[in-house]
């Protein structure tokens, strides 16, 4: 039977792709997830869900009253980030730390403009709310800059450091976390396509017994699962097609790089999704384990360790590791890169290279499971 | 001789826990439809996906159509117990789909299609998914698929199961008429009155061949020792149960106002009854070979409350309907059921039969009219009315994944049993039922006899005086379904009212009364000899089978109803 097995016949695999299509359109959670999923994805992340740190809360104490401080306590007070409440003394600050009321606190020293007269600056001390540390990061390093071009606009001589780091945002200069939220979602709606739904539809032939039935026919397994692959393959790509032409024009992120590119780089994160999708349905054959495997082995790592949410160079290493197995950790950099940088070729290479492999195992895999057989 | 289509000898199967298939040997012959006959688990089912080559054999030589089997796919149909339909897909989509898998020419396709959906009658339902046809339309439609393009070999697993008599008559016409054309057929079954029109019949036991030839071989060795008997003193029931006490007794049924007797020899000696020879039967021959019917006492109703024949009927129905949107599941139906007696709703599928039983035990609330029993209407006093019932789901309906004994003590526990009282109620249907062994084995792996029996069991656990089972015995051996009937005959001589759906006719004879269901309404009402009296005035029938009587009371209600809707 293995000769069987390899056959491609155009006419049979054209009638199976069309009866796939007759139920696909027939069923609506499918065109749920293909469809209303994506748009539902992108508006939560588009909208609802920002890792922006714009005006953070911070508490200040000015315990000096010198034009200095003064000065630097007005710098501090115009940023746009910091949204600064004052006080006389450290204590109450202190509470309303606790009470989770500001993310951060900035002491202005006594003898703060004395020190700078003397060209020895005493440090001002920041101290932030480690629980949350994205933010306490976020509000050390703005607090950081605005003293940094404070220092600077002093015309400090000696005894400052007079090299100053100049941070510039590149292609995102206003730091827009939708912009990298946007590619992530169409990296998961991509996973539910691939995995999940083809897992889902395979594992319905065994339960429903038409498997059988198709097994006591000519075709050959090859066609079947090209029969599977083809049509949901399509619409991972029209569900993929919609999230970009959504992202740019309502969400306004922009396409730098090629289409030719977003299309390779798609078509090549759906190898290992439709390959993973296709060995969980013929190892489990049933729809109900198939979903489960598919939403642990697919859907978690691809919204967890891909560095969609978490960035994966802040894991720790035991964890930086296992993201390496994570076909989606290989899509979501470039295409990052093809939405806001442009193309870079060298580096979507080695990702679809790495994208391709695990599709070849997760292949491999589907191929020796799957069989032409009810044994 | 022709060369035979299949051809297997020796086939064995084992799967990791039991051997399904012990050394069978099969011929299919082209032009004859070979019946495969046998309890359910028997092995039926392995030994077709082994033709179709679905299965690998781990022993044996077998030969279809000429090569190994799995390897001459295009001229093999395949209809398997599911029908393979995709119930998604209009029924032309499912054609389509089949004629192109086998590679059906496009100029024979119109001629094929024309042919197909004629034999069938499914032209009018063409654009119909096929998820929303009929019991008997999906089995067609399903043969429809296998037969696309004319095969040398059709292989039907059971094709009759869960099907009413009217479909079953019409599919076994259709694939005789393919017979004809030199098609080779294997037919699966459990009934044996489908098996006796078979050319010939294989017959499988628990992975075993117990009989293989002429399904007249197998009758003919029961001449002489069937009879029809009766007594001037005792009622059928009491009849039967001290003739299947009787050494002499094989088995009995019961079958109008008297009892068919299969006696161990030509000349019993059973003194006090009329005995009256009749022609034997495919399945006189299948008892025997499996050694015999169960004795005549139950010892679940020796052990059962009894219940007074007073005058509160058991179960009535008053005018009760059903509508589903403009759908009328069920239309004015009205019955009483008193203690004492075994009440049957019988109908072809689709016919409201469900419907009907769910108003009755308070599954679904009728449109209108009322319902009542034991006393409490369902509608006022659903608890009362609950709890005095026992159900057995048509489907297995119990937790798969519990054990035997978990099982009984959640539902002692839903019925409300107390601790004390849940112990004894538990321990005494261990016992009658022979469940010890199986205690901490899981429902979902018994086999289907056990779970039968265990279904019983926690319906009857709480001792209800109304017992509800919808069709109980559906795929059950035999000998199985026999036993299930000293039981339930048995608690009826308690005074418990059963009521009961079957599609096996014979077991319509053991009911004292029956409703016949179709389309939603009442057609027929009365004891089965009334009901078979009926069928012969209309048909001018001599003698009818109970089968013959509910084909004839269905034609007759079919040209009676002057609007005819569309049979779905």
């Amino acid at each position: 039977m293995s000769g069987n097995l390899a056959r491609l016949d155009r006419r049979r695999l054209a009638a199976l792709i069309r009866k796939e299509t007759v139920q696909i359109v027939r069923d609506p959670s499918t065109l749920l997830i293909a469809f209303v999923l994506p748009i539902l994805l992108l508006f939560i992340f588009g909208f609802g869900v920002s890792l922006d740190a714009n005006s953070i809360r911070v508490g200040m104490v000015v315990q000096d009253s010198s034009p200095q401080a003064n000065s630097l306590a007005q710098a501090l007070r115009a940023s746009p980030y910091l949204e600064i409440e004052e006080s006389p003394t450290v204590q109450p600050l202190r509470d309303r730390m606790v009470a989770n009321r500001i993310r951060a606190m900035i002491v202005i020293p006594q003898d703060f403009g004395a020190s700078i007269d003397r060209r020895a600056p005493l440090p001002i001390q920041v101290a932030t709310d480690g629980s949350q540390p994205n933010t306490a990061n976020f509000a050390a390093a703005y607090v950081q800059g605005i003293y940094g071009t404070w220092v600077e606009q002093q015309g400090m001589a000696p005894g400052v450091p007079t090299v100053t780091v100049n941070t510039r945002y590149w292609w995102n200069p206003e730091l827009k976390s939708r912009f990298f939220l946007i590619p992530g979602s169409i990296t998961i709606v991509m996973t539910m396509i691939g995995t999940l739904l083809t897992a889902l539809v395979v594992a319905r032939e065994w339960e429903r017994g038409t498997l059988e039935a198709m097994m006591a026919t000519p075709i050959s397994m090859t066609e079947f699962i090209a029969s599977k692959l083809i049509p949901y393959f399509v619409l991972g790509m029209g569900s993929m097609a919609l999230c970009t032409v959504l992202g740019i024009v309502v969400f306004g992120v922009p396409l730098r790089g090629s289409v030719f590119a977003l299309f390779l780089l798609a078509s090549a994160f759906l190898v290992p999704a439709l390959g993973l999708g296709l060995f969980i349905s013929a190892a489990t054959k049933n729809q109900f384990v198939a979903s489960q495997a598919a939403l642990f082995s697919g859907f978690l790592p691809s919204f967890l360790l891909s560095g969609f949410i978490f960035e994966i160079s802040s894991m720790p290493r035991m964890i930086q590791a296992v993201t390496y197995l994570v076909p989606a950790r290989y899509f979501i950099p470039p295409l990052q890169t093809v939405f806001i940088a442009g193309d870079a070729w060298g580096m979507f290479a080695r990702n679809i290279a790495a994208m391709l492999t695990f599709g070849a195992l997760f292949f491999l895999l589907a191929y020796r499971t799957t069989r032409r057989s009810l044994d | 001789m022709i060369d035979p289509v299949a051809i297997a000898k020796g086939v064995v199967k084992r799967f990791a826990s039991q051997t399904a298939l012990d050394g069978v040997d099969i011929t299919i012959t082209p032009g004859k439809i070979t019946g495969l006959v046998g309890p359910d688990a028997a092995g039926k089912t392995t030994l077709i996906r082994i033709l179709a080559g679905l299965m690998a054999a781990n022993d044996g030589e077998i030969a279809v159509l000429g090569g190994a089997p799995g390897t001459n796919l295009e001229q093999l149909g395949y209809m398997p117990q599911r029908f393979g339909l995709y119930e998604d897909l209009s029924v032309i989509q499912n054609l389509d789909l089949y004629a192109e898998l086998r590679g059906l020419s496009k100029e024979e396709k119109p001629a094929t299609y024309g042919r197909l959906l004629d034999f069938t009658d499914l032209a009018r339902f063409q654009d119909r998914q096929a998820g929303k046809l009929s019991g008997g339309m999906k089995q067609k439609l399903g043969l429809a698929c296998a037969l696309v393009k004319t095969p040398r070999l059709l292989l039907l697993d059971e094709p009759g199961v869960g099907v009413d008599p009217i479909s079953r008559r019409e599919l076994w016409a259709m694939v005789k008429e393919l017979t004809a054309e030199g098609i080779g057929v294997l037919w699966s079954t459990a009934y044996l009155d489908e098996a006796a029109k078979c050319d010939s019949v294989t017959m499988l036991n628990d992975g075993k061949l117990i009989y293989s030839g002429d399904p007249s071989g197998l009758t003919d060795r029961m001449k002489g020792r069937v009879f029809n008997a009766s007594s001037d003193t005792l009622d059928r029931r009491h009849l039967l149960t001290q003739l299947l006490g009787d050494n002499e007794v094989l088995d009995g049924t019961i079958q109008g106002s008297s009892i068919r007797l299969l006696t161990r020899s030509e000349h019993p000696s059973l003194p006090g009854i009329r005995l009256d020879p009749l022609p034997p039967r495919l399945e006189d021959g299948f008892i025997e070979v499996l050694g015999g019917g169960p004795g005549g006492t139950s010892a679940l109703a020796d052990a059962y409350s009894r219940f007074d024949h007073n005058d509160v009927p058991a179960i009535e129905a008053h005018a009760l309907t059903k509508k589903y949107g403009d759908f009328t599941a069920a239309n004015q139906v009205s019955f009483t059921a008193r203690p004492g007696q075994i009440f049957g709703l019988l109908g072809p599928n689709g016919a409201g039969k469900s419907t009907t039983f769910k108003m009755l035990c308070g599954l679904a609330t009728p449109t209108s009219g009322t319902c009542s029993v034991a006393g409490h209407s369902l509608k006022h006093a659903g608890p009362a009315a609950r709890q005095s019932l026992g159900y057995m789901a048509q489907k297995f309906s119990l937790y798969g994944d519990l054990s035997v004994e978990q099982n009984l003590n959640f539902f002692a526990g839903a019925y409300g049993l107390k601790k004390a009282a849940a112990r004894d109620a538990i321990d005494k249907v261990v016992d009658i039922f022979e469940l010890s062994s199986r205690l901490r084995t899981n429902a979902g792996v018994l086999p289907l006899g056990y779970k039968q029996r265990l279904a019983l069991a926690c319906a009857v656990m709480h001792e209800p005086p109304v017992l509800f089972l919808d069709e109980p015995t559906s795929g059950v051996d035999p000998v199985m379904r026999r036993e299930f009937w000293v039981h339930i005959n048995g608690l009826v001589s308690r005074g418990v009212c059963v009521l009961v759906t079957t599609h096996f006719m014979e077991e319509a004879e053991y009911c004292d009364d029956i409703l016949l269901i179709y389309r939603s309404e009442q057609i027929a009402t009365g004891s089965p000899d009334d009901l078979k009296a009926q069928a012969s005035r209309i048909a001018g029938l001599s003698d009818p089978t109970m089968e013959d009587a509910f084909i004839a009371l269905i034609e007759a209600s079919n040209v009676d109803t002057k609007n005819p809707r569309k049979a779905a």
